[in-house]
């Protein structure tokens, strides 16, 4: 501010080098999947145009109705729902039991249990690949998106446990304590007093470990063949030909797929990032 | 494993005992689910992954094995022809991107998460405008990010390709590659790492910082004196899970180099190619062996290091 007086050159200056570096971020976070919709109402003929005469082209709505009448992607549409809800319903149901006994209970052996489920969050998903495989194999689940509900628990367990876990041991002891002087049992002071306080912490875990759940490749790679969810489908995008990339189609479902994502971050945006740094510091 | 509850020096009324033995019960009712869907998800195939490790056999025939030892690992024929993943030079070029791709992103989404972070952390117009597409790239599913940036660096249609490289296939060559693929990796998550720097940021004192003010300290020498030190901590995690994560890295070179390619880029496809489109399980569960054993090793150096702690 001194300098405002002092140096009115330098101010303005450092002003607008500071907002130049603010525009460069925005560009630079931003520019690429802006592109990305772009290309999506673009028809296919003017993919080639240099990039002013593409921004400006005719836009269309073509792509989309060829994604949406896609077998592959309304079925990979499904599949993604069906599995991504369901490992993230199992994940929280097993994980809040598992927090309410690692936050609140006293008992021997508990950091061991703690230090198996950080070893858990960190394991690289190849080194279960095979074995699972096997397993999926001979339990004759392949292709059935019910190998990917429970393989997906890998990942979806060990985050929920931590987060719910850190945030069940700041829930004040009152409330149990007078549940448990009522004689409620574990499972009706969990479900009847816990449950309504901890429903901020659910729903964040919840919707990170769902984009977790939403955005895995490499098992619903391995265990599907036709059954694919819409990681797979948008990865295995094809046109008319083995050469021919239909870049339109693939934007479009790539939009189709990250909008709600998208949108659903920008509503909890808070509940997001202290969920994410509590579980990035974690494990 | 863990029933016996109340520690036996413990000098409490008999009642308070009885309740804390109930409860240490109790709690292993709680835990048990968790516990199996553990042991069934992750314990059992990582036993069946070490199982195979040791063992030659065909992904479609498991039960048809032959008993290798460490042959996987290292083995040459009679004949000396070698034939373990050791000996292999395609894994250790999967090695040596893997570790460049690692070094070169996890440094860089650090300076720029740093740059963003400051930048969004002083106060000017636009500010939550800027904290919110902060959230896009993280929040963009990795395939598809994969895809966008496939498409920006084709050689006839995209933006990068096309236009600033004229034409050159950037994606062809592995050498080339790999540095396009940092670029995707550090646009994804830079943005994570940034969110990680501001959170640290917003915990440090301000009254600190009115101090340094009044002893004349300049920006400059406040960011490299106190900032910098006190966000060492915050700055360390978000550093090794980042790690870990790019150590592990699969999607982006599967998706945008396809199976052949991405296993002389990184690590998990060069185990995956040899575990599932070759079908050599034996080997290519060596080699996720080896894969868990590299990141195990370092998180247990970074549990000891920061002395990290459970109650």
């Amino acid at each position: 501010m001194y300098l405002k007086r002092t140096n009115p050159f330098m101010f303005y200056l450092q002003r607008v080098l500071f907002y130049v570096l603010v525009l460069v971020i925005t560009v630079y976070l931003l520019f690429p999947f802006f592109w990305a919709v772009l290309t999506s109402f673009r028809r296919a003929g003017d993919l080639f145009l240099p990039p002013l005469q593409f921004l400006t082209a005719p836009s269309t709505l073509s792509n989309y109705t060829q994604v949406f009448s896609n077998p592959n992607f309304q079925r990979g549409l499904l599949y993604s729902v069906i599995v991504a809800v369901a490992s993230v319903v199992i994940s929280l149901l097993l994980g809040s039991f598992a927090a309410y006994a690692l936050g609140r209970f006293k008992f021997r052996g508990k950091a061991f249990i703690l230090y198996i489920i950080l070893a858990v969050s960190v394991f690289p998903q190849i080194a279960v690949l095979g074995g699972l495989f096997t397993l999926v194999q001979a339990t004759r689940l392949f292709n059935s998106p019910v190998a990917l509900i429970f393989s997906y628990l890998i990942f979806t367990i060990p985050f929920t446990v931590w987060v719910l876990t850190s945030f069940v041991r700041d829930i004040p002891g009152e409330l149990e304590e007078a549940a448990l002087v009522d004689g409620a049992s574990p499972l009706q002071t969990l479900f009847r007093v816990l449950f309504p306080v901890m429903m901020p912490a659910l729903v964040t875990t919840g919707l990170l470990a769902f984009i977790n759940a939403w955005n895995e490749y490499l098992f619903a790679l391995t265990f599907t063949s036709s059954n694919r969810t819409v990681p797979v489908v948008i990865a295995n995008y094809s046109g008319a030909s083995q050469y021919d990339q239909p870049w339109g189609p693939i934007m479009a479902a790539s939009i189709v797929v990250t909008v709600p994502l998208i949108i659903l971050v920008l509503v909890f945006q808070r509940n997001i990032v202290s969920g994410l740094t509590a579980g990035a510091v974690k494990g | 494993m863990t029933t016996k509850a109340t520690p036996p020096t413990a000098v409490a009324p008999t009642r308070r005992r009885g309740i804390e033995t109930a409860r240490a019960r109790q709690a292993i009712w709680l835990l048990l689910p968790t516990l199996i869907a553990i042991a069934v998800v992750a314990g059992y195939p990582l036993y069946r992954t070490f199982f195979f490790a040791l063992h030659e056999a065909n992904l479609t025939t498991p039960d048809q094995r032959t008993f290798l030892g460490l042959g996987n690992f290292w083995f040459t024929t009679d004949e000396g022809v070698p034939l373990g993943f050791l000996q292999d030079p395609k894994w250790w070029t999967a090695v040596r991107n893997t570790l460049l791709f690692t070094v070169v992103s996890v440094f860089l989404e650090t300076v720029l998460g740093m740059i963003i972070a400051l930048v969004v952390n002083s106060a000017f117009k636009g500010r939550a405008f800027l904290r919110t597409a902060m959230l896009v790239p993280w929040a963009i599913p990795t395939v598809v990010s994969a895809q966008m940036w496939a498409y920006m660096y084709n050689d006839s249609f995209g933006l990068v390709g096309r236009g600033l490289l004229g034409g050159q296939a950037l994606l062809a060559n592995t050498d080339s590659a790999i540095w396009a693929l940092i670029a995707v990796d550090v646009w994804k998550t830079t943005s994570f790492m940034a969110l990680l720097i501001l959170a640290g940021l917003q915990s440090l004192p301000g009254d600190m910082y009115e101090a340094a003010d009044m002893d004349g300290a300049s920006r400059w020498t406040q960011f490299w004196r106190l900032t910098l030190p006190l966000l060492r901590p915050a700055l360390l995690v978000a550093l090794v899970f980042r790690s870990l994560d790019a150590l592990r890295v699969f999607d982006i070179m599967y998706v945008m180099l396809g199976p052949v390619n991405a296993s002389s880029t990184s690590m998990t496809g060069y185990a995956r190619l040899a575990m599932i489109d070759n079908s050599q399980l034996g080997l290519g569960s060596a080699v996720a062996v080896a894969i868990f054993l590299i990141i195990m090793v370092i998180v247990v150096m970074y549990v000891t290091a920061f002395r990290v702690k459970f109650d």
